[in-house]
C-alpha cells in the first residue's frame, strides 16, 4: 500500500470514530450525521495530503509535523462554523484533530511503500 | 640482580626495533602501533602522495617472514568495507619484510565505546564488524584474535577488523601453537620482567609470548582454542570472540570481569549463546550472529531467547512507544474534554 492510500484510509477510519466521540457529548448528540461526515472528509483529506507530503518527505518529525499542522488548519475550518446556537467549539474539535493528524503523519512516514526510484539517465 | 623496569625495556626495544626504512617509496612518519609479529608506522607513500599504514616485521624473527607475507595474502583475498586493504609488500633495506595498508583515521574500538553511550550505536558497530567477519569466514578465513583492540572505528563511524597475523585459511595446515599457556609453564627462554605481574593481571592483552610471538588473548578466546591449540579454532572460536566483545560493548568491561548494570535479558542470551563452552551450541556463524542483533535492534524477538509474556507486552510496547504515546495523548484529550464539558 502507497503513502497516499494509506494516509487515505486511515484518515478515514480515525476521522470516523472521531466524529462518533461527538456522541460523549450531549448537546451535539443530535448532530451526530453532519460530525461524523464532516470529520470523516476532513480525515480523508489531511489522510491524502499527508500521505503525500510523506512520499516526498523522508523524516518522521517533518512528516508529523506536516500532519499537526494540515490537521489543526482543517480542523479550524470546521471549528470557525458555528453551531445552531451560535456556539464555536474550536478547542473540542483542534485538540484532538491535531492529534490525530500527528497520528496520520507518523503512520505515512514509518509505514506505507515509498515510490520507487526513478530510473537512472544516461 | 633486579629487572629493568619496563619503560627502560621498552625503550630498549624500540632503540633495536627501529627499522631502515630507508625506502624509495614509503618514508615512515611515526610508529603508531605494535603487534606480536610486527611494529606499525605512518608511512607516506611517496608515488601516490598518500599516508598509509605500514607493518614491518619484528628483527630477529626469521620464522615470522612467511607468516607476515601470509597475513598480506590473507588481506588480499579480503575485499570488504569492513577490512582494511592492503597495498603493496616488500623487503626494506636491512632485510625486514613489511606490507602496506591503508592508514585508518579513527580509534580502537575499546577507546572509541568510551565516548559512546548510545547502546544502539555501539550495537550497529558490532553488527557491522559482524559483517566483516561473516565476509572473512565466507573466504574461508578465520581470524582467530578478534578482540576490541584489533578493531578500528573510523571517523564516520566505518568499521575496520585488523591484525590477521593469526589468521587461518581452511584447507592449510597451521604448525603455530596458538593454545594459552600459563605464564610459569611456558617453556623456552624469556625475559624476565615485571611485565609478567602485567600479563596476569590484564586478560585483555595479547602480551602472552613465547619468544616473543602472540599465541592469543584469553579474555577474548574461547576454550577450545585456549587447551586445543590451533586445529581446534575454526569459525565457531570467532563467534566465541564476538560475544565476548559484545559482552564488552554491553558492559564496558573486559569478559570476566563484574560489569555494574544489568543488561537487557535478550543481549545477554545472544552473547550467552556466542560464548557457549560447547561449539555447538553456539550461532553457526557471525551472520546468525549479527541476524539476532539486528533483531534486538529492531525491537523484534531474537532467537537465542523465548520471553515471557510480559517482556513481550515491553518489547511492543518499546517499539511502538511514539504511537502508543500518540493514541494516549488522543484519548487523554478526549477524556480531559469530556469531563471539562461536562464540569
Amino acid at each position: 500500500m502507497n503513502k497516499p492510500l494509506l494516509g487515505l484510509l486511515l484518515g478515514g477510519l480515525l476521522g470516523i470514530l472521531d466524529g462518533l466521540s461527538a456522541w460523549f457529548t450531549p448537546e451535539v448528540r443530535s448532530q451526530m450525521v453532519p460530525i461524523v461526515i464532516g470529520s470523516t472528509v476532513k480525515g480523508l483529506l489531511a489522510g491524502v495530503l499527508i500521505g503525500l507530503f510523506a512520499r516526498k518527505v523522508v523524516s518522521v518529525p517533518l512528516v508529523v509535523g506536516f500532519g499537526l499542522v494540515i490537521a489543526l488548519l482543517l480542523a479550524w475550518g470546521i471549528a470557525a462554523m458555528p453551531d445552531a446556537s451560535g456556539n464555536h467549539y474550536y478547542l473540542q474539535i483542534m485538540l484532538p484533530g491535531g492529534i490525530l493528524g500527528m497520528i496520520v503523519g507518523f503512520a505515512t512516514a514509518r509505514y506505507g511503500r515509498p515510490p520507487r526510484p526513478a530510473p537512472a539517465r544516461a | 640482580m633486579r629487572p629493568l623496569p619496563d619503560a627502560t625495556l621498552d625503550r630498549l626495544r624500540d632503540a633495536f626495533e627501529a627499522p631502515d626504512l630507508d625506502h624509495p617509496r614509503y618514508r615512515a612518519i611515526e610508529r603508531i602501533g605494535r603487534g606480536g609479529m610486527g611494529t606499525v608506522y605512518l608511512a607516506e607513500d611517496l608515488e601516490l602522495g598518500r599516508r598509509v599504514a605500514l607493518k614491518v616485521l619484528h628483527p630477529g624473527d626469521a620464522g615470522a617472514v612467511e607468516r607476515l607475507r601470509e597475513e598480506a595474502r590473507v588481506l588480499a583475498r579480503l575485499e570488504h568495507p569492513g577490512i582494511v586493504p592492503i597495498h603493496d609488500v616488500g623487503t626494506l633495506a636491512d632485510g625486514r619484510v613489511f606490507y602496506v595498508m591503508q592508514w585508518v583515521r579513527g580509534r580502537r574500538l575499546d577507546e572509541h565505546v568510551r565516548d559512546t553511550a548510545s547502546r544502539g550505536d555501539r550495537l550497529r558497530l558490532f553488527v557491522r564488524l559482524c559483517d566483516a567477519v561473516a565476509f572473512a569466514h565466507a573466504q574461508g578465513i578465520v581470524h582467530r584474535d578478534l578482540k576490541p583492540a584489533n578493531v578500528m572505528v573510523g571517523a564516520f563511524g566505518e568499521v575496520y577488523v585488523m591484525d590477521w597475523g593469526l589468521a587461518r585459511v581452511a584447507g592449510t595446515i597451521d604448525r603455530r601453537d596458538l593454545r594459552l599457556r600459563p605464564e610459569g609453564t611456558d617453556p623456552g627462554p624469556r625475559v624476565a620482567s615485571d611485565r609478567a605481574e602485567r600479563r596476569a593481571a590484564d586478560p585483555t592483552s595479547s602480551l602472552l609470548t613465547r619468544d616473543g610471538q602472540v599465541v592469543g588473548t584469553p579474555a577474548y578466546m574461547p576454550p577450545e582454542q585456549a587447551a586445543g591449540g590451533a586445529a581446534a579454532a575454526d569459525a565457531r572460536a570467532d563467534v566465541w570472540a564476538l560475544g565476548a566483545i559484545l559482552r564488552f560493548l554491553l558492559t564496558g568491561v573486559a569478559p570476566g570481569v563484574a560489569p555494574g548494570a544489568r543488561q537487557p535479558r535478550a543481549l545477554e542470551a545472544i552473547a550467552s549463546k556466542a560464548m557457549a563452552s560447547n561449539p555447538e551450541a553456539r550461532y553457526a556463524g557471525a551472520r546468525d550472529m549479527a541476524e539476532d542483533v539486528a533483531r534486538w535492534l529492531d525491537g523484534e524477538p531474537v532467537l537465542a531467547h523465548r520471553e515471557g509474556l510480559l517482556e513481550k507486552a515491553a518489547r511492543v510496547a518499546s517499539r511502538h512507544r511514539v504511537a502508543i504515546a500518540l493514541v494516549g495523548a488522543y484519548v487523554a484529550a478526549r477524556v480531559v474534554l469530556f469531563f471539562a464539558g461536562r464540569g
